[in-house]
């Protein structure tokens, strides 16, 4: 799968948690654009890891800011 | 308040606090009494005290069994002052092992019918301490999301890779444990009662799965030792799964009606513990009194059938109570000795809780972000010392509030 197949499959799942509809590039941030809280982390977290059958543990959550560090988690955990 | 908002200036660390001293003056600002700062200037009875200078019921104290004014745990604790004076000064490794915390291990290990009793000077630093020592770099913890800050903070202190899963979900519990490389070692950690909501966990089914999956589990027991289950053991023994239960964590600070944590198991070289675990090593053990009155209040706890009994039925009859009232409750029926009434918002809920204190009760007021899905709560545990008339009067008490705020 490539960066690009990876980032529209999670482009799709981020759709009902962007609630003010943020346009989406590799930039844009969990918190501080998209207003994340704890919930929708948990959440968002449990469907990105259902759809690509991965652990994205809490020690590697720490490290994803934006939008752009998740994919290329996404990719790397999926490789 | 207003001044130390003004004082905020680049490079002072205090500045990340502000969002909290700015909720907290508003809420203030709006006429509530500080829901906390409240002082118990006496204490009369394990259910009576007088707080902010009035006569108030205790609800709010985790004091499940009632012994904390128990003659024998008392006098136990006087005694044991006499004989081996306030305080140990030393670490449980050096020279702050007395022949009162072996009693107490001993009265713990027979409590649980298990091997090995493991005493900490809170229960904080019990699932600080197993937790960040067991499960080390390579290992994961899968945990609920709703776990107890120390269990967290257990977590953090330690090199493992965290995975939490959604609040008492079975199936998200095993998604997660399947993906787990299966050479990896695994700690599940769950709780009996979860204090927030007062639900307990399907702790069965759950450990089933994580044994499925080769994890050992954990099992925090806090809120239900000496209440839960026929010899009070806790959830794990009501729902039959004690034995499959790797690791028990407890506390002295509410049954048992005194401070202190432990950790009791049957693991074969559990004892090692004793030398690795830093907050158990690094830490001054509990005062001989301490040890004493837990090791008599422990013991008196396996024989308190009646009490046990007589709780229940004060946790049914607020319960329905409650409910009947129209209030809404975190639980569709009682399963544990906490009811948790849900307030609309922070407001209300402060004002819900002053309204109560002058009525003459006192519950714990429960805020974001302790609160699982942001939610104010109003958290009563009760006590076997509640007498069914006291059970009644808090109804009255909490009808007559809820009007009054306008939540009923």
């Amino acid at each position: 799968m490539t960066r690009d197949e990876t980032s529209a499959r999670i482009a799709a799942l981020i759709e009902p948690f962007n609630k003010k509809g943020v346009a989406i590039t590799d930039a844009t941030r969990f918190t501080d654009d998209l207003e994340f809280d704890s919930l929708t982390v948990m959440d968002f977290v449990a469907a990105i890891e259902d759809e690509f059958d991965i652990i994205i543990s809490m020690n590697a959550q720490a490290e994803i800011e934006n939008y752009g560090q998740l994919v290329d988690a996404v990719v790397k955990l999926t490789a | 308040m207003t001044d130390m908002l003004d004082t905020t200036t680049k490079g002072d660390l205090f500045s990340k606090f502000d969002p909290l001293i700015q909720m907290r003056a508003n809420l203030l600002a709006s006429g509530v009494e500080d829901p906390f700062s409240l002082v118990m200037e006496r204490v009369l009875s394990p259910t009576v005290a007088v707080c902010n200078g009035r006569e108030t019921i205790l609800l709010g104290t985790y004091n499940y069994m009632g012994m904390t004014f128990d003659p024998d745990v008392i006098e136990a604790g006087k005694q044991a002052l006499d004989d081996f004076g306030s305080g140990t000064t030393g670490s449980r490794v050096l020279n702050g092992t007395y022949a009162g915390h072996k009693a107490v291990e001993q009265a713990l290990c027979d409590f649980y019918d298990m091997r090995h009793a493991m005493v900490f000077s809170t229960g904080y630093q019990a699932n600080l301490g197993i937790i960040s020592t067991i499960a080390g770099k390579g290992d994961y913890i899968v945990l609920d999301i709703d776990s107890h800050a120390s269990i967290w903070d257990g977590c953090k202190m330690g090199d493992a890779e965290v995975v939490p899963f959604k609040h008492n979900d079975i199936e998200a519990m095993e998604k997660r444990l399947r993906r787990i490389p299966a050479d990896a070692g695994k700690l599940v950690v769950l709780e009996g009662v979860y204090s927030m909501l007062g639900d307990i966990a399907p702790l069965r089914e759950m450990i089933a799965v994580a044994k499925k999956y080769g994890a050992m589990v954990l099992v925090d027991e806090a809120h239900s030792m000496g209440f839960i289950g026929p010899n009070g053991r806790g959830v794990a023994e009501d729902q039959g799964c004690l034995d499959d239960v790797d690791f028990v964590i407890g506390t002295f600070s509410k049954s048992v009606g005194t401070v202190g944590g432990f950790c009791v198991s049957n693991h074969p070289k559990f004892e090692i513990m004793r030398l690795v675990c830093r907050p158990y090593v690094f830490t001054a053990s509990l005062p001989p009194s301490v040890v004493a009155t837990a090791a008599t209040s422990v013991r008196k706890l396996m024989h308190a059938a009646d009490k046990r009994a007589h709780l229940w039925e004060n946790s049914r009859t607020l319960h329905k109570g409650l409910k009947d009232a129209g209030f809404s409750l975190g639980t569709d029926s009682p399963q544990s000795a906490i009811i948790s009434v849900i307030m609309p918002d922070l407001e209300r809920g402060a004002g819900m809780w002053e309204a109560l204190l002058h009525e003459g009760l006192y519950v714990n007021l429960a805020r974001p972000p302790a609160t699982p899905a942001n939610m104010t709560l109003l958290r009563c545990s009760l006590c076997a010392e509640h007498s069914a008339e006291q059970v009644q009067q808090i109804i009255g008490m909490f009808t007559r509030a809820g009007k009054t705020v306008g939540i009923i």
